[in-house]
């Protein structure tokens, strides 16, 4: 493609080191190098490019060829703070160039106005960090409309009669409608709600030179390999290369952020591929590791001015962990869906999106019609329960549920709580000899409440469709996250919160934090458009920040 | 980082229960695929790489009642057997005691049941049934269970799957292209929607009128 090959020495003090280029990462990466910054982006995961993604679902799903390796990185996990923390997977993210936006669903729908200004619309609840964020929805409003523009997001305005105000329409229309969608629709008008097409960052039609998507069918849990799936790999990460003064250095696990006597950030220390350390000198530091790795780096990167942990005046570095609520229905219909084939996702429901004190707990949701059972995956779990688990009637089960199933997913609240949190285990250590990741969590009874309340809601929604069978996956305590937010937060309180309202540290000028971890509360999930245009926004203030002689540019 | 998806749970527990052994081996995945090409291109009959031939005809012949062959192919036909020998050669290597500990196990499990024979392949159909159900809640037995699955359903490079019948089975396609409409209920979708915003115009028409 001959995109330019910026190398940076390890001796040349460039201007901004970034951690991370994921989702949030690959942003900043782009929009700094575009203003004239020289930037070193380190990744800890491989370069993979589109050529080699691969149809291979033991390899992508069972063998988490994209994902953290556990038996390289592991993590322990306890659900009170009292407990010993047991080795558990507790965490999944995309550890590759481009992060987890390469390898997720794409499923992209804006958080609403009330999102940010919850706490005082509906008050206080005890024992929980529930707040405003810093900033409005109107403030973040035009970085969505960046992100759906500038990485193509296919949709359509106005669709919701619960979507918040826009300044432009989506770039481009929405994808087919899919079986689930249509059935999403028949439920969803039964019931007097309203099934909308998705938002979903793939495209619909030609885009920027890059493909329509083929609806091959493998995108969660895989690369695109015809550049439809927006991911930062195939769009800003391109355009960040292509200013000649943007080095992405994939297998580059960064383990310290060193800082000056005065306190101010001077570098990083990462282990390069071949496990050499390498001290990278830089003008500012942007953290954007996700919601685990920034604060475990910021929690081993310990100095004597910083004896909690970098940036960790507060004491909430890691703290307020929510992994969102989920909950799961399952049906069986009367003729072939085959939903194995296109996107995720075709139609979503936003009727419980809000709380309502009514219910009698805080926490609200958005539904979706899905599929997402790969072959391997669907023989070894996806029959009902009542089902046989071998033999001649499980085959036959096999054979005729596969393609008649769909799902009903609702996605919900997670209520920020210091108890649930990132820190570093006191015994186990990753391949590098680090602290592993250890997490607290235990979802407030609220959450719970939610996800009880959107599976029933599911359950009508499938019936409505004209299901032939329903059944559910019990909901539990969770112990496992996908999402990976609040840990750093942002707020105007130096003393509650890690970042301020323009994601710089409030302890450490020239140090800068995006990602996952900045946000202040969980949405409904589906928390990938936000971040991205936290991204956007928080590029534009650290380009303001430096401009204006605060992190002098090279040039 | 991304979505919740599938439910996090879900996935946990498809990724956790009964797979562990395949957690984390991606790095030599590559291996074992060209190992699966190369086997593949061989002109030589398949020899086994971990199983002795006894070892094997256990196997196999338990995986055939996890999947049996009844009027499409089971298991025995999409050379799961060869599967998991490749596996177990290759990105698999952690299982081999646990297989082995199983296999040797299973001649008393059989004695105990049917006094006059030793080998599960030797037993009759619904023998066989019967000392699975037995032993079904074993750790064996979900190894066996698990890979017999991924043997029948990962892509058939992996040495299983062959011709394709697990995907076939299902009426799973892995094409690079699909176009709509993709089943039986997004077919008429668009004439449907024509259909009633006329309905909705006519009516309109009809209450101005």
């Amino acid at each position: 493609m001959g995109n330019p090959q910026t190398k940076f020495d390890a001796t040349t003090e460039i201007d901004f080191a970034l951690v991370g280029t994921g989702a949030a990462g690959g942003i900043i990466a782009k929009e700094l190098s575009a203003a004239g910054f020289r930037v070193l982006a380190l990744e800890q995961g491989p370069y993979l490019k589109e050529q080699d993604f691969e149809h291979d679902e033991l390899k992508y799903i069972r063998q988490w060829a994209v994902f953290n390796n556990y038996k390289r990185q592991p993590n322990t996990f306890r659900s009170a703070e009292k407990e010993k923390a047991k080795l558990q997977p507790a965490f999944i993210y995309g550890r590759m160039v481009g992060g987890g936006s390469v390898i997720y669903s794409a499923n992209h729908w804006r958080f609403h106005e009330i999102d940010f200004i919850e706490r005082s619309r509906l008050g206080a609840i005890a024992g929980t960090g529930f707040a405003d964020w810093p900033i409005t929805y109107a403030e973040l409003e035009p970085y969505y409309t960046k992100v759906e523009w500038e990485l193509g997001v296919s949709g359509l305005a106005g669709s919701s009669p619960f979507d918040p105000p826009r300044s432009k329409p989506y770039p481009l229309p929405p994808l087919p409608i899919k079986s689930s969608g249509v059935l999403a629709e028949r439920g969803a008008r039964k019931l007097g709600w309203h099934a909308f097409p998705a938002p979903m960052a793939i495209l619909s039609e030609r885009y920027q030179g890059r493909s329509a998507c083929f609806h091959c069918g493998f995108c969660q849990y895989f690369g695109c390999e015809a550049r439809a799936k927006s991911s930062t790999l195939t769009t800003v990460i391109r355009d960040a290369e292509k200013t000649g003064r943007c080095e992405i250095r994939p297998n580059s696990c960064v383990r310290k952020i060193e800082i000056d006597k005065a306190g101010r950030v001077t570098g990083v220390i990462y282990f390069d591929e071949s496990g050499r350390e390498v001290f990278q000198k830089a003008k500012a530091v942007v953290l954007c590791a996700n919601g685990a790795e920034t604060p475990r780096l910021l929690l081993l990167s310990k100095s004597n001015l910083f004896p909690k942990g970098l940036a960790n005046s507060s004491g909430k570095v890691g703290k307020y962990l929510m992994f969102n609520g989920a909950a799961i229905a399952r049906a069986l219909f009367e003729h072939p869906l085959n939903e194995f084939k296109s996107v995720v996702v075709s139609r979503v429901i936003h009727d419980f999106y809000d709380s309502d004190p009514r219910r009698g707990f805080y926490g609200g949701g958005g539904i979706d019609t899905r599929f997402v059972s790969y072959p391997i995956s669907y023989a070894l779990q996806g029959l009902p329960p009542d089902a046989p688990r071998w033999g001649a009637e499980y085959k036959r089960l096999l054979k005729e549920n596969y393609t008649h199933t769909l799902g009903a997913l609702s996605h919900t609240t997670s209520l920020p709580l210091e108890t649930n949190n990132i820190s570093l285990d006191p015994d186990v250590k990753d391949a590098w000899r680090l602290p592993a990741a250890r997490v607290t969590y235990k979802d407030h009874p609220d959450d719970i409440r939610t996800m009880k309340f959107l599976l029933e809601r599911s359950k009508e929604l499938l019936e409505a469709a004209g299901a032939r069978k329903v059944w559910e996956r019990p909901v539990s305590e969770q112990t496992f996250g996908f999402h990976l937010l609040g840990t750093c937060r942002m707020g105007n309180d130096p003393k509650d919160s890690v970042v301020n309202k323009y994601h710089r540290a409030h302890d450490v000028p020239n140090l800068f934090i995006c990602d996952g971890s900045s946000l202040v509360t969980s949405g409904r999930g589906q928390p990938t458009c936000t971040i991205q245009a936290l991204a956007y926004r928080a590029a534009d203030h650290i380009i303001r920040m430096a401009k204006s002689g605060e992190i002098k540019p090279a040039l | 980082m991304d979505d919740q998806e599938i439910s996090r749970r879900f996935f946990l527990i498809q990724s956790g229960i009964g797979s562990a052994w395949l957690l984390s081996h991606w790095t030599e995945v590559l291996a074992a695929q060209e190992h699966a090409h190369r086997a593949a291109q061989s002109a030589a009959p398949v020899r086994f790489e971990f199983f002795t031939p006894e070892q094997a005809a256990e196997v196999e012949a338990i995986a055939a009642q996890i999947i049996p062959t009844t009027d499409t192919p089971g298991a025995r036909e999409a050379h799961v057997i060869y599967f998991m020998d490749r596996a177990l050669a290759t990105f698999a290597v952690e299982e081999r005691a646990a297989f082995v500990k199983g296999l040797k196990e299973l001649p008393s499990q059989v004695k105990k049941r049917f006094k006059t024979k030793k080998r599960f392949s030797e037993l009759g159909s619904g023998e066989k049934i019967q000392l699975l159900k037995a032993i079904e809640s074993s750790p064996f037995f979900e190894l066996l269970r698990t890979m017999t699955i991924i043997g029948m359903f990962a892509n058939s490079e992996y040495g299983g799957n062959y011709d394709l019948v697990g995907w076939k089975l299902i009426g799973f396609e892995d094409q690079f292209l699909f176009k709509p409409p993709f089943g039986f209920y997004d077919r008429d979708y668009q004439t449907e929607q024509e259909k009633a915003e006329q309905e909705k115009a006519e009516q309109e028409k009809g209450g101005a009128a």
